[in-house]
């Protein structure tokens, strides 16, 4: 479907995208993962010729996009970050003037401008101008945008940025409508969306694909970290003592807290479930145990592994061992984003 | 191309910016129509137009500033871009467009000689040659405008900028007669102007190795040329750059009722010339 190869882009002495490559297969969806400024926007807009690559070529079902435009850009729909709207016509004006564009035929534009609206439920708002609209029907009129010609690919560059969460759940169910009949390639720095809607994940950082993957693939990849954590009533020596004893604890962390409380994390060795183990070695002491809490890593720990690497080494994961604190995590991921 | 054209035009309808400009054009026309024409009863209306000439400075900034500044600045350029149509297609689309709405008062001024043909003597002939030498030279200045609106997000910058560089046309003739006539003036000017030209090729090209190879080539010449030949060189400057006066056409019809096709053709020549410059310069930002 497209092929991306070598794809670099330099705006002056800043390299945006550093030598990207990979192919986007028929029928699945794919998402762009990456904190801002990590080249998403730059690559779609290179996929759909909208700007040019410095080095690279990017292939549309074997046409070059730059020897080819105009066949490769009829393959494709485009809604870029900010939708491309005319807000001086109506929904149904701007809509019929980009199916002229994408020449769709002539006996099918008013057909198909009827279709579009009617799967990203613009009915109501048809004849009103763009101008007036709220940002929630705005995005909206550029998806019916995207779609409109109905091309073998779509590529959503932040679908749902600013929406409220009810328009975001109906986003998300038309992307998923879409990729019965269409290759969708949408980009996003939230992580739940992409874990939710897509079937392939691409994480970009800093210009450069650092994974590619299904989540729940991406999400074994770094399950080697996986951790329990325990809170118990006892001293620190203990609680260390009670659990030095169960098989399959193989590293330790604890530190007693002020109220006679000592907090622990263990490394389990070969996924092992020793939590029951652990449930009657405590009791068997009369050591009462407070929590216990098993902790996988998410898509958001192997996002922020693989984006964190590369600019802090491993100091950032040396000074974070609270991987079992998925809230503090989020807000984190957030903060990178921004 | 043709989708362009129409959304252009009707957009143009839409938005007040059509009405004004054609009203602001009709008013100030109709103004010295009354002043010449009719209380004074000069017979030509042609005479009428050249007025009208300097409207033309202020009126077509007004029309082509939002070009392409504005799609620029509202990201409505992603979706003709990304568009199965190519970059010539939309620029000719835009121009047309723009070129269709000052086809309308000029579609007035006919009716203009028609008005002094029912009260008396007129000529047609030379009227409506007038028409088509303003009109010519008025889609001359819209292709000018319409690059520099290429150039930048801001109307503002667009509309004063084309107002400049239209002012300059404007003056030309006058300002030619401040030019050098001796040879080492005209050298000294011919070396500038083609470091200009180096200069641009560097930029389009961004090769220097060309350029400087050029620049070289051009100065080398121009110096032999003056220490061989000094004669070659005096007033060649107002000689050459006179000839690319625009409203040269123009005045001659009114002046001397003579039509000069080589200046139509200049027109002509400027048109395609600025749509040239504009697809290069649009072309040109997707790579930087």
């Amino acid at each position: 479907m497209i092929e991306v190869r070598d794809l670099v882009k330099r705006y002056g002495s800043h390299l945006a995208v550093d030598h990207l490559s990979f192919v986007v297969e028929k029928g699945q969806i794919y998402g762009f993962l990456g904190p801002n400024g990590a080249g998403k926007s730059t690559t779609m807009n290179i996929m759909t010729g909208y700007l040019g690559a410095t080095e690279g070529q990017v292939l549309v079902n074997g046409h070059d996009m730059l020897r080819e435009p105009e066949e490769a850009k009829r393959l494709i729909g485009y809604l870029p970050e900010i939708p491309p709207l005319y807000t001086d016509m109506t929904v149904r004006e701007y809509l019929a003037f980009a199916a002229e564009l994408k020449k769709v035929k002539r006996a099918e534009i008013s057909s198909q401008v009827e279709q579009v609206m009617d799967m990203v439920k613009l009915g109501d708002v048809q004849d009103r101008l763009i101008r007036n609209l709220s940002k929630g029907y705005k995005q909206r009129v550029g998806l019916a945008q995207a779609v409109l010609g109905f091309p073998e690919i779509i590529i959503l560059d932040e679908p749902t940025v600013g929406l409220d969460p009810k328009q975001i759940i109906e986003i998300r169910q038309l992307i998923r409508e879409l990729a019965k009949k269409h290759t969708v390639i949408l980009s996003s720095h939230i992580l739940a969306e992409v874990r939710e809607v897509c079937d392939h994940v691409m994480i970009i950082s800093k210009g450069r694909l650092v994974a590619s993957d299904t989540p729940d693939h991406l999400e074994r990849l770094i399950e080697g970290e996986e951790t329990l954590e325990l809170e118990a009533k006892g001293s620190r020596s203990q609680v260390e003592d009670i659990l030095r004893g169960i098989q399959g604890v193989r590293e330790l962390r604890s530190h007693e807290q002020g109220d006679g409380m000592t907090k622990v994390q263990i490394q389990v060795a070969d996924h092992r479930e020793i939590r029951e183990e652990i449930f009657y070695a405590f009791a068997e002491h009369k050591c009462p145990l407070y929590r216990i809490q098993m902790s996988k890593a998410t898509l958001e720990d192997v996002f922020l592994e693989l984006t964190q690497n590369e600019n802090e080494d491993n100091a950032a994961q040396e000074t974070d061992p609270g991987a079992g604190v998925p809230e503090d995590k989020e807000g984190e991921s957030h903060e990178g984003d921004l | 191309m043709k989708g362009i054209y129409k959304r252009e035009v009707k957009s143009y309808f839409c938005s007040m910016i059509g009405y004004v400009f054609i009203a602001f054009l009709v008013a100030f026309v109709g103004i010295y129509f009354m002043a010449y024409n009719l209380n004074m009863g000069y017979p030509y209306f042609s005479y009428t137009l050249s007025g009208g000439l300097f409207i033309l400075l202020i009126a077509v900034p007004v029309l082509t500033m939002k070009s392409f500044s504005e799609e620029r600045r509202s990201k409505t350029d992603q979706l003709l871009l990304t568009a199965p149509v190519t970059l010539g297609q939309i620029v000719w689309g835009k121009y047309l467009a723009m070129v269709t709405v000052f086809a309308v008062p000029n579609l007035i001024f006919c009716l203009f000689p028609l008005m002094i043909k029912a009260s008396g003597q007129a000529y047609l002939k030379v009227d409506y040659c007038a028409i088509l030498a303003y009109f010519l030279l008025g889609c001359a200045y819209i292709a000018v405008g319409m690059f520099l609106s290429s150039l930048t997000e801001s109307q503002i910058i667009a509309a004063i900028s084309t107002f400049g560089v239209l002012l300059v046309l404007y003056l030309w003739n006058g300002l030619m007669d401040f030019l050098p006539t001796n040879a080492g003036g005209n050298l000294a000017g011919v070396l500038l102007l083609w470091s200009l030209l180096a200069f641009g090729v560097y930029q389009m090209a961004q090769n220097w190795i060309l350029a400087v190879l050029l620049e070289a080539v051009g100065a080398a010449a121009g110096i032999a040329v003056y220490v061989l030949r000094p004669s070659w060189l005096e007033r060649l400057l107002p000689d050459v750059l006179g000839r690319l006066s625009l409203s040269n056409g123009f005045t001659s019809i009114i002046n001397e009722q003579l039509l000069d096709v080589g200046s139509l053709f200049l027109g002509v020549s400027f048109v395609v010339l600025f749509v040239f410059l504009t697809i290069q310069t649009i072309q040109r930002r997707r790579w930087s």
